[in-house]
């Protein structure tokens, strides 16, 4: 299944890769007419290679060379490896969605007792009505090959006005490795509410596996929404990801990233503003070491006037790391009093690690105020010398200024208790780096 | 046994030789100055006791209670009992006062083989201490040094000696950049912490910071040596005539 093979000319291993999941692929016949297309569309396209130039800093034939084979069903074995690592990861007090290589476990998961004003069905049950859900606007590679191949995935929806007494937690699991994932959800937040939505990827003793996920947000007027995701997969699995966030009028949305694992990693996030008056938190943080490659990539669309977004971007790399930001503001001809702003700094640890940044910023309106900022350097040796006077080793040291690095992302998530819990991964990718 | 013995040392920077043979010590319960003019090499001579990367001593050496002062890390000679306040305490955003304390104070039991504190004894640890220090609680709550006059930065300094309690303190140049009434209270929290045990050595240009903090020792630096050495009374003569002698005589 080595796609750079298949661009050569050889189609059919790619072919196969599709005709052997066919067959478990969940779907009325519209949906798999609709899986068929998008398909095709993969096909034609490949991997994303670095003459795409979305993809310029990401070359996925080149990092990943083969998508590998749809995972089987998690078994009971795999299912209780799953159940430990949903207790090691789960946010305490959080309403669980669990999905486990790629698949919805409902004895994982909490859905049974949901929050007042939260309803959750699955991907696979929606597809058997509908094929919405697999079509976007984008014909991306990634993003076809997600909807050809997306087996399940939580369908979430907060009704207008809730304010749900628990933050709901959708955990991705990996049992089987060498084996893809293919998930997509849907996340709905009605009007005037108020939710905290986190999204965690983990291993459960998987490695080598691939993950491919992609997420609609849609976010109605007046809602207050933190959007809080954790990939801390396994250090040698691959997760592409892309989402789709829409948001209202009025709407404050803290929407936040962090990447803690992963041999190659992408977010893609593509966020529109509908209504007016919105103000957008876009915080990421990338944690990386040995040869792991992060990539986060944010499009924001200003297609309507007096809205606001701030994005901060914070990247630790070690080793021969390499961390990619790509930060595009759009400002479309009626939006006026646009505010948008974005800073992303690099923290050089050795001589080899890499930052790319890439803002762009594509303005059309003429009353707008746009700015980005970059930033890469190494730690300061007379802080660090400071800290070493004082009795800290060297290591200890360094991890204090980390953590602070990296804490002018963090501290954005306005829950004490969520805060805490994202600064425990930090810390744990410190230790696994000491 | 000397609590520090600095013997013939000598230091380049960069090719350039600062120290050329300094000598010196310091017995349990001192209180040394050591003055000089801009360039005479005594802030370098502070950051080689406390381990300042940077520096490379050609020769001499440095005993801390007959130990091998140089060949230590940093942390080590923090954890031994060598305590330096900084001319210039940096600021660090985004690490919480509190949170330093603590990580820096247990750093240090943990290498001496001690207890670490628990969150609970060592917040009543503090605020004992900073009540004692007049230190107001919410210039424990900023990050460190984060928007700290240069009064507030030496005070902090003062409450981290008087927090990790070492057996010598050098106080680097700790006169700079305060104003009167500031230059009082972080020397009266300085003479608070001396004991019969603690030494320190008072690094300054001006006589004015030896009125607060008044030594039993002067040396006076000059061109990387030290060129004389008295009681308090020397500090006083250098006031009226000033360096220039020795700058000829070294």
């Amino acid at each position: 299944m080595n796609v750079a093979v298949a661009k050569t000319g050889s189609g059919r291993a790619v072919s196969d890769l599709f005709a052997s999941a066919e067959g478990r692929l969940p779907g009325s016949p519209a949906v798999v007419a609709v899986r068929r297309q998008a398909f095709d569309t993969y096909e034609r396209l490949g991997l994303p290679h670095r003459r795409i130039e979305e993809w310029k800093y990401t070359d996925l034939r080149a990092l990943v060379g083969e998508v590998l084979p749809l995972a089987g069903s998690p078994d009971t074995a795999a299912l209780s490896r799953a159940m430990e690592a949903v207790k090691a990861h789960a946010f305490a007090g959080a309403c669980k969605l669990v999905l486990v290589d790629g698949v919805f476990a409902a004895d994982l998961s909490d859905a049974k007792a949901l929050p007042s004003g939260v309803s959750v069905t699955t991907l696979r049950e929606v597809l058997e009505k509908s094929a919405d859900l697999l079509t976007t606007a984008s014909t991306d590679a990634v993003i076809s090959l997600n909807a050809a191949m997306a087996t399940d995935g939580v369908v979430l929806s907060i009704s207008d006005g809730a304010q749900p007494s628990a933050p709901v937690q959708i955990i991705h699991v990996a049992t089987a490795p060498s084996a893809s994932a293919f998930t997509r959800s849907q996340v709905r937040i009605g009007k005037g509410a108020r939710a905290t939505i986190i999204e965690s990827f983990v291993a459960a003793g998987a490695g080598a596996y691939q993950v491919s996920d992609a997420v609609l947000l849609s976010i109605g007027d007046d809602a207050d929404v933190a959007y809080i995701r954790l990939m801390d997969d396994a250090p040698d699995a691959v997760n592409i990801t892309s989402q789709f966030v829409t948001v209202g009028a009025n709407v404050k949305l803290n929407y936040f990233n962090m990447t803690s694992g992963g041999a190659v990693s992408r977010l893609q996030g593509f966020i529109t503003f509908t209504g007016e008056g919105s103000e957008l938190s876009l915080n990421g943080v990338n944690l990386l070491k040995k040869t792991e490659h992060g990539d986060l990539t944010l499009l924001v669309d200003h297609a309507v006037p007096n809205c606001m977004s701030r994005e901060t971007f914070r990247a630790v790399i070690d080793d021969r790391g390499h961390s990619v930001f790509q930060g595009r503001i759009i400002v479309r001809p009626d939006a006026q009093k646009t505010d948008g702003k974005m800073m992303t700094r690099a923290l050089l640890l050795s001589d080899e690690a890499e930052a790319d940044n890439k803002p762009e910023l594509e303005i059309f309106a003429d009353d707008v105020s746009c700015g980005h900022g970059a930033t890469a350097g190494a730690l300061d040796d007379n802080l660090l010398f400071y800290l070493k006077a004082r009795g800290l080793p060297e290591k200890q040291a360094q991890a204090l200024l980390i953590q602070a690095f990296v804490g002018e992302a963090i501290e954005q998530i306005a829950d004490d208790d969520l805060r805490e819990h994202v600064i425990g991964i930090a810390e744990r990718w410190l230790e696994r780096r000491s | 046994m000397a609590l520090l013995e600095v013997k013939d040392l000598k230091v380049r920077v960069e090719e350039r030789e600062i120290l050329h043979g300094l000598s010196l010590t310091v017995n349990e319960g001192e209180v040394h100055a050591i003055m000089g003019p801009n360039g005479s090499g005594k802030s370098t001579l502070s950051h080689v006791i406390a381990g300042k990367p940077g520096y490379e001593v050609t020769d001499g050496q440095i005993l801390f209670k007959g130990e091998d002062l140089l060949e230590m890390d940093p942390e080590e000679r923090a954890a031994k009992g060598v305590f330096l306040a900084f001319q210039y305490p940096v600021e660090i955003p985004g690490v919480a006062t509190m949170t330093f304390l603590r990580t820096a104070l247990n750093a240090q039991r943990k290498a001496r083989g001690e207890s670490e504190y628990s969150t609970p004894d060592f917040l009543k640890k503090v605020r004992e201490v900073s009540k004692s220090l007049n230190i107001p609680q919410d210039m424990l709550k900023r990050g460190v040094n984060v928007g700290f006059s240069g009064g507030e930065k030496k005070r902090n300094e003062v409450l981290q000696m008087a927090l990790f309690e070492p057996a010598l303190c050098i106080l680097d140049e700790m006169d700079s950049g305060l104003d009167i009434d500031a230059l009082r209270i972080a020397a009266d929290g300085v003479n608070a912490l001396r004991t019969p045990k603690r030494a320190m050595v008072v690094i300054t240009h001006y006589q004015r910071l030896l009125n607060y903090i008044i030594p039993d020792f002067v040396h006076v630096m000059s061109r990387g040596r030290v060129v004389k050495s008295g009681d308090k009374q020397l500090a006083l003569e250098l006031e009226e005539s000033g360096y220039a002698q020795f700058e000829e005589a070294a």
